[in-house]
């Protein structure tokens, strides 16, 4: 956090560095949204290994889109977490519940030392998010295919407020073989929620195989294309691509925007990229210390 | 007063004992109006069921604050959710079995569990659909909701209690279940005004046994007190339309003071009101019971009215199951 922080100077507030990355040279954005992202898979190890629970694939390959997200695009408030005109981001696949906390920690929306409780026995942070106890979660997921239909509330909110205001889900691929999905992604183009944004990520494995062996998505951009959604594919783990899609939205007026982020599970530690036992295994004290050394570099 | 021999449907009841029987959906749809009027936040979400929710005025007067997301329910309750995040109050209104069955886990995750401000409507609950069959009966829908901490059960007896039923769930800050019979329903002796969250009234005070219904059942209670005062039988009866929060207190008053409870509601006999009384009853101040309703099986083919009769949820079969609690016939 401190080595964070201090690249911003005197800048604490979470705009106040979102206004400064968005001046900042393209290079010097990705290389600060690189540095986050590398020390939240560092704090989520942390938490995981302490915890002896987790879901570290899933984590890793989604930390880039929620640093982003947190650190440069949403406009939330950390002290005021509850600020009617906030985004809303609703993450569907709640069992990466530990990239989630450690990134609303290091935005400031609660203190770091809370992420050492991760899991144990009357922990706020469970191991599926819990707006109840933890300031900055909007909607409790963890069964899958939950967090579409709430984004779409939310967005139709916004507009009967009158706010530019916007609505961001992240959900897993594996879970959009849950219809409720379907159902949000027609409701969504039905009424026109540019305000919308879905972003799959898509690191093609779910907890027991590819997503393509078990119930195959693909053509997965021509489902959503065919949903009247207006779809943009990008690498997840580019932090520059991510930025501009994430910022930009939306592209097409009237659309819901999907963007397809195209990651890797395990991403950033080597052995345990794109590698599906990593969906919840649990490393050993060699395999932290391998995993902390890839992610010093 | 008999229900087998009335049959014609008043208007939305003006709160009255007019002697006429109402579809309560009709005063839900009022107040729903009538609240919409003066609190803007207040909006609708429904599953193609804008008729069947009796919502065409609310569409026709707000159409911006109705979204009617067609067959699909499980969008429908996380929309609600949505929108309850984002400041508003929804109605998410649709066929209880449809509702509660199928978007059961967005109810317990996205509502109960989040906390969120959704105001969940089962419409035509129970017997309803009559001979339309077991698919389209909910007879479920107490038993899995009143597993789910944190939400409220409301089962409106008439009309007037209908409407503040709804007047309560708008100005409460958290979810709640609110359960509109369609099956008619005369107006109870005294209308209410508001609903106090948990509280019970009597109907009618007796000392020798007590009969505790709600929704289409509790004026049923009245014709069972009826028939067993001509047998010189003092029943009181509960109305009871907090399944969750119970009126604990009058319950066990009921159970110390009666000695025995017979409970009669348009649901399956576990896991809905009946169950909830046991549950304290058994816990607090033991007394026998029997608990009326659809016993464990899927209703054989009927009409709502027939099927009332095949389960002997009427005033003369609340009676039966009084007389032989207390021992007076072979029943």
């Amino acid at each position: 956090m401190t080595k964070l922080r201090s690249r911003l100077g005197s800048a604490a507030e979470l705009g106040d560095r979102r206004d400064w990355l968005e001046q900042a040279e393209p290079a010097e954005r990705a290389a600060y949204l690189a540095a986050a992202a590398t020390m939240l898979r560092r704090r989520d190890l942390e938490m995981i290994t302490t915890a002896g629970m987790g879901h570290i694939g899933g984590d890793f390959s989604a930390a880039d889109i929620v640093a982003t997200l947190y650190l440069a695009v949403l406009r939330v408030n950390p002290e005021a977490p509850e600020w009617p005109d906030r985004d809303r981001y609703i993450q569907s696949k709640g069992h990466a519940s530990a990239i989630l906390y450690a990134t609303l920690a290091m935005v400031g929306f609660f203190e770091d030392d809370a992420l050492n409780s991760y899991m144990a026995p009357l922990s706020p942070l469970n191991g599926h998010p819990d707006r109840r106890h933890v300031p900055g979660v909007e909607s409790n997921t963890g069964p899958l295919g939950h967090g579409l239909p709430v984004g779409v509330g939310a967005a139709l909110a916004a507009r009967l407020a009158g706010s530019s205001r916007r609505a961001f889900v992240l959900t897993g691929d594996g879970e959009l073989q849950e219809g409720s999905n379907w159902e949000a992604a027609m409701a969504a183009s039905h009424y026109a929620l540019d305000n919308l944004v879905a972003i799959v990520d898509r690191n093609g494995l779910q907890q027991g195989a590819r997503t393509e062996e078990t119930n195959a998505l693909e053509p997965l951009a021509d489902k959503w294309i065919a949903f009247g959604w207006d779809v943009r594919d990008v690498d997840g783990h580019d932090h520059e691509q991510l930025y501009q899609v994430l910022r930009g939205a939306p592209f097409a007026a009237g659309k819901p925007t999907c963007v397809i982020a195209r990651t890797r599970k395990g991403h950033g530690v080597s052995f345990m990229t794109d590698r599906v036992e990593w969906h919840h295994k649990i490393p050993d004290a060699q395999q932290v210390s391998e995993a902390l050394e890839e992610l010093s570099r | 007063m008999t229900h087998a021999a009335t049959t014609s449907v008043g208007p939305a009841g003006d709160g009255r004992a007019d002697g006429l029987l109402h579809d309560c959906r009709k005063a839900f749809a009022q107040a729903l109006h009538d609240l919409a009027a003066e609190n803007d936040r207040i909006v609708v979400v429904c599953n193609d069921s804008v008729g069947s929710s009796n919502l065409v005025a609310f569409a026709r007067d707000y159409p911006g604050r109705l979204f009617n997301v067609g067959i699909a329910e499980q969008d429908m309750v996380g929309v609600g959710a949505g929108l309850a995040n984002g400041g508003y109050i929804p109605f998410v209104c649709a066929a209880s079995p449809f509702l509660t069955g199928r978007a059961l886990e967005q109810i317990k995750a996205d509502v109960a569990y989040s906390g969120a401000a959704v105001k969940l409507c089962g419409m035509s609950p129970g017997l309803a659909y009559g001979a339309l069959g077991p698919t389209h009966h909910s007879i479920e829908d107490l038993a899995w909701l009143r597993v789910l901490p944190g939400l409220p059960l409301v089962v409106p007896a008439d009309p007037a209690e209908t409407r503040a039923a709804v007047r309560w769930a708008a100005g409460a800050s958290g979810p709640a279940f609110l359960r509109i019979s369609r099956s008619p329903v005369p107006d109870l002796p005294v209308p209410v005004q508001d609903l106090e969250p948990g509280k019970a009234t009597v109907l009618i005070d007796g000392g020798d046994i007590t009969l505790i219904g709600n929704g289409t059942l509790a004026s049923r209670c009245l014709d069972a007190a009826a028939l067993l005062a001509a047998e010189g039988i003092s029943a009181r009866v509960l109305n009871t339309p907090w399944v969750r929060p119970l009126d604990e207190d009058a319950i066990i008053a009921a159970a110390v003071e009666t000695g025995g409870i017979v409970t009669a509601e348009e649901h399956s006999v576990h896991g809905g009101l009946g169950s909830a009384i046991a549950e304290l009853v058994v816990s607090r101040s033991p007394v026998r019971m029997r608990i009326l309703g659809v016993p464990g099986q899927f209703a054989p083919t009927g009409s709502t009215q027939w099927l009332f009769e095949h389960f002997g949820l009427t005033g003369p079969g609340i009676a039966r199951a009084a007389l032989s609690l207390l021992g007076k016939t072979g029943d």
